[in-house]
């Protein structure tokens, strides 16, 4: 309870800092995004269950700030917190290389998810300007950010032991 | 988390078959408020950051700036005392022809200056939120300009106190506006293969010359009129384009205001006295 309030709080933050302060940040034509890290972050460190509603909570959050269509984010973000939490659980516990190879991966599904959705909804969705000029940009800015936001997230939410197969199991015999 | 992918698709949904004043609208709009505070709060802190990065990044240019700011203020001090006296003189024969032309800015609008909460969050929108809403009397469609008076946009959502603002760098802002030498009228609309604005539908007849002044039109056919009142600053044509296989001019667009550095605008409010 107590770690799912912590998390919702780092998302919080990251949510208000991202629209208040880093949508103003332009680097060589990209944006960095602080919440899609810091949900990656949360959701590595505590899951699926937790990074889907991490991930649900920031989009309504940025929705609500920003006066855009409510649950577009939202929508987003919950199934990239869950996929990245399932990956967590599983093959990428204690790699080095997780958070980093997730943020690129994530940051790279959500333009594209991102641009689909509002070409759906029509939205604008200017897909040249954002594939060709502001993605790689953007993928590399997030990768900067990843380390600094990942050992902050992680000293908040330190990562549980974790519980192989078998064990706490009762001894049969 | 199908719940809560069920649960976006529905809000998805909803919100984008409702009206402007829905429940989940009106729900936005209170947690909108609810966030506010939140939004100042970063802003105020990050504030003396920006200032120092913008000082830093400014000092370079400052010098070649400065000299050439000198010599436009010669040249424009010397437009304005001609500026004036036909000012003067247009008013009398206005006055003298009983002519009605639509609102004018400034005298039909009360300006309501504020700052930007939220710079667009993404490479997709050229959208921002400012600090004023349907509680200091802005409606939806209200135009806004820079604090210097220059084109920037339209509000689209109003919540209770802040508004969203359409750019006119936006994929879907289209504004009518006029070269205010020649008179040649075309749309102020988004570049598609680019991230720059066009004046697009000029007459192939019409001329447009390179550096002029392009305001906008302020039209009014009937009851229906432009949501934007006549000569508001909007850019000036830095290029013009003409092919055998279009019909018409399409001229590049240098914006007057600078949208990356803007911190704070005014959002017009037509007086109740012209409405």
């Amino acid at each position: 309870m107590i770690d799912g309030l912590k998390a919702g709080a780092i998302v919080f933050v990251a949510a208000i800092l991202e629209v208040s302060v880093f949508s103003d940040v332009r680097i060589l034509g990209g944006m960095p995004d602080l919440l899609l890290v810091t949900v990656v972050a949360v959701a590595l460190l505590r899951g699926s269950v937790t990074g889907a509603c991490v991930g649900f909570f920031a989009g309504l959050v940025v929705d609500t700030a920003t006066l855009e269509t409510l649950g577009l984010s939202s929508l987003l973000l919950t199934l990239l917190g869950y996929w990245v939490g399932r990956y967590g659980e599983t093959t990428g516990r204690d790699r080095t290389h997780a958070p980093f190879l997730s943020v690129a991966v994530v940051t790279f599904l959500y333009t594209l998810g991102a641009l689909a959705l509002r070409f759906v909804l029509d939205e604008p969705a200017p897909a040249r300007h954002v594939l060709l000029e502001t993605l790689f940009q953007g993928i590399g800015l997030n990768l900067l950010l990843t380390w600094p936001v990942y050992a902050v997230v992680r000293r908040l939410l330190p990562p549980r032991p974790l519980v192989t197969r078998g064990e706490g199991a009762p001894a049969l015999g | 988390m199908a719940v809560l992918v069920l649960v976006s698709l529905a809000l998805l949904t909803v919100y984008f078959r409702e009206s402007q004043g829905g429940g989940l609208h009106s729900l936005q709009s209170t947690g909108a408020s609810v966030l506010h505070p939140f939004e100042v709060a970063a802003n105020r802190v990050a504030q003396p950051f920006r200032d120092a990065a913008s000082w830093f990044g400014g000092l370079s240019t400052t010098r070649d700036e400065n000299r050439k700011l000198k010599a436009e203020n010669q040249k424009l001090k010397a437009k304005l005392y001609r500026y004036d006296d036909l000012l003067r003189e247009n008013a009398d024969l206005r006055r003298m022809l009983h002519y009605a032309g639509g609102a004018t800015v400034p005298q039909d609008y009360s300006a309501l200056p504020t700052s930007i909460l939220v710079q667009p969050p993404g490479q997709f929108d050229q959208r921002v939120v400012v600090g004023v809403g349907r509680n200091d009397g802005v409606t939806p469609n209200s135009p806004v300009v820079s604090p210097t008076g220059d084109l920037v946009g339209v509000t689209t959502t109003v919540g209770a106190n802040s508004a969203n603002v359409k750019l006119i760098t936006d994929e879907t802002s289209f504004v009518s506006i006029v070269d205010a030498k020649t008179g040649a009228a075309g749309i102020l609309r988004h570049n598609d293969p680019g991230s720059s604005i066009i004046m697009d539908n000029v007459p192939k007849s019409e001329v447009v010359n390179t550096g002029d002044p392009l305001v906008t039109a302020g039209w009014r056919t009937g009851t229906l009129t432009s949501i934007f009142p006549r000569g508001i600053p909007v850019g000036r044509p830095i290029g013009v384009n003409q092919t055998d296989i279009y019909p018409y001019k399409q001229i590049q667009v240098q914006p007057l205001v600078d949208f990356g550095s803007l911190q704070s605008v005014q959002v017009l409010v037509k007086n109740s006295a012209s409405k």
